[in-house]
């Protein structure tokens, strides 16, 4: 069984202020375990939607509270997790979004999921206790 | 401040907003304001040039989404132009293509335009 290793982690708030740094962060270390450049910045956007979407629905923009991200490897994967402790997020709520519809309603959102879901190989939600987590694996 | 920066042109009775670094959830007010403030004063036939432009989320799509529709409906619309492949992807995978007119160099968004 492959052991997990070279695990980073990083809290920071729930502020749109962080987030060049969070993207910085998670490239940095996919960057270490020789990702493609594509493959980066596939993590770096499906990491920046996750966590925007924390600042936006689960904290509804109040600056201050906790989000924090993790990130390790094994042999066969790179994995991402991050966690809030706002409003949980139902998965099963979610469709794929109509642009041409969305446009015609002027709503701009709803979009961050379905990236998330075309830009890595799994993506998990969990709740424990207060805590959601999102879990991000990308196949290596 | 992040990185993103933004500034606007005249070329022939056309704006172009010349856009560049890194367009999120942070950056993505800039841009709104300069489109709202454009559109406000009548300025309908816009070309975003994003050659500048290295990194796209969401948010920075959404704020195209909020005013093609108005701009449009007006007579005018945003067109994008020299986007990298990295960005011209994320458009892509939301399906943007179809529904925006976008070009690989502003010339080609400048005739687009009836004058």
């Amino acid at each position: 069984m492959a052991t997990t290793n070279n695990i980073h982690s990083i809290s920071v708030e729930a502020s749109t202020s962080q987030l060049a740094t969070v993207r910085d962060f998670v490239a940095e270390h996919a960057e270490s375990l020789g990702l493609s450049e594509k493959e980066i910045g596939n993590i770096r956007l499906a990491v920046d939607e996750a966590y925007t979407n924390i600042i936006k629905h689960a904290y509804k923009n109040i600056p201050s509270k906790p989000v924090k991200i993790e990130l390790g490897s094994d042999s066969s994967q790179l994995w991402i997790s991050i966690k809030d402790e706002g409003e949980s997020f139902d998965p099963a709520s979610y469709s794929e979004p109509d642009l041409k519809q969305r446009i015609k309603n002027k709503q701009r959102g709803g979009m961050g999921v379905y990236l998330i879901r075309k830009l890595m190989d799994n993506v998990d939600y969990n709740r424990i206790g207060k805590t959601n987590e999102i879990r991000m694996v990308k196949h290596l | 401040m992040k990185n993103f920066g933004i500034s606007i042109r005249e070329v022939d009775n056309i704006r172009v907003l010349d856009i560049s670094g890194e367009l999120d959830a942070h950056t993505a007010s800039q841009l709104e304001n300069s489109l709202k403030s454009l559109i406000d004063h009548n300025h309908i036939c816009i070309i975003v040039n994003c050659k500048g432009l290295d990194y796209i989320a969401s948010a920075g799509l959404g704020v195209f989404m909020a005013y093609i529709e108005d701009v449009r409906g007006m007579g005018g619309d945003i067109k994008l132009t020299n986007m990298n492949e990295r960005v011209y992807n994320v458009f892509d995978l939301l399906g943007f293509p179809t529904l925006y007119d976008i070009h690989d160099d502003e010339s080609e968004a400048l005739t687009g335009f009836d004058k």
